[in-house]
């Protein structure tokens, strides 16, 4: 599947940009941040911690191991800070 | 219920006109407005990401949540984005209900909400360089005395 793959905040600086589309066959979001993980150092630095980042699919809160099966939008950002 | 997004400047004083003007019938009305601050010195702006989409929505999530838990005759939440200078209005939150106590405890509880589930993001940046704010424990704590 092709997943439309977003970063916000210090996750889009350390990847360097801040949208691509990933071709995966990942089934759950910490499945997919291991296979950008491998990708290259930015990626590895950008993930190294996941307890210190937020996933969304398809614009909602998620956790780490829910499916992404029908997912279009995924999205990685530390906590928020509004307000 | 009034949600906007914007990067442009509000007026909160002719906002809360409005609001009142809206709130027909309420008893109380109780506003909120945040501002950019100088916490450590040498702030230049307060850059403020969000995530486009994904911020309206979860807005009207916690909005309807507060609509559910309060009875509420209007609900306003103006959030900014974008590079913003010291000492300018961030967000503005104001509540109109029958009586004071629903109008206090919904602009609270959406404060809490909006600062640790909204999609928005503040880098510093100051004279010293730019860092992005943390979110901290008490945030999340703010959360569970709901």
């Amino acid at each position: 599947m092709t997943l439309q793959v977003l970063y916000f905040a210090w996750v889009r600086e350390r990847i360097g940009l801040p949208k691509e589309r990933v071709e995966t066959q990942a089934a759950t979001p910490r499945a997919l941040v291991e296979e950008l993980r491998a990708r290259e150092p930015r990626y590895a630095a950008a993930f190294a911690d996941t307890a210190a980042l937020k996933v969304a699919l398809d614009q909602e809160l998620a956790e780490w191991d829910a499916p992404l099966a029908g997912v279009r939008e995924v999205a990685f950002f530390p906590p928020m800070t509004g307000g | 219920m009034t949600v906007r997004v914007q990067q442009e400047a509000f007026a909160a004083g002719a906002e809360l006109d409005a609001f009142t003007a809206r709130a027909t019938g309420a008893g109380a009305i109780v506003s909120f407005t945040g501002v950019v601050r100088d916490v450590a010195g040498g702030l230049i702006a307060m850059e403020i990401e969000q995530y486009p989409g994904m911020t309206e929505r979860a807005i009207a999530e916690i909005v309807d949540a507060a609509r559910s838990r309060w009875d509420l005759a209007e609900v306003l939440v103006i959030h900014r984005h974008g590079p913003l200078a010291p000492g300018a209005p961030i967000m503005m939150v104001a509540t109109a209900s029958a009586h004071r106590a629903a109008a206090f405890e919904a602009a609270d509880y959406l404060m809490d909400y909006l600062k640790s589930r909204a999609p928005f993001w503040k880098k510093e940046i100051t004279q010293r360089g730019e860092h992005w704010v943390e979110a901290t424990t008490q945030d999340e704590d703010a959360l569970s005395r709901w």
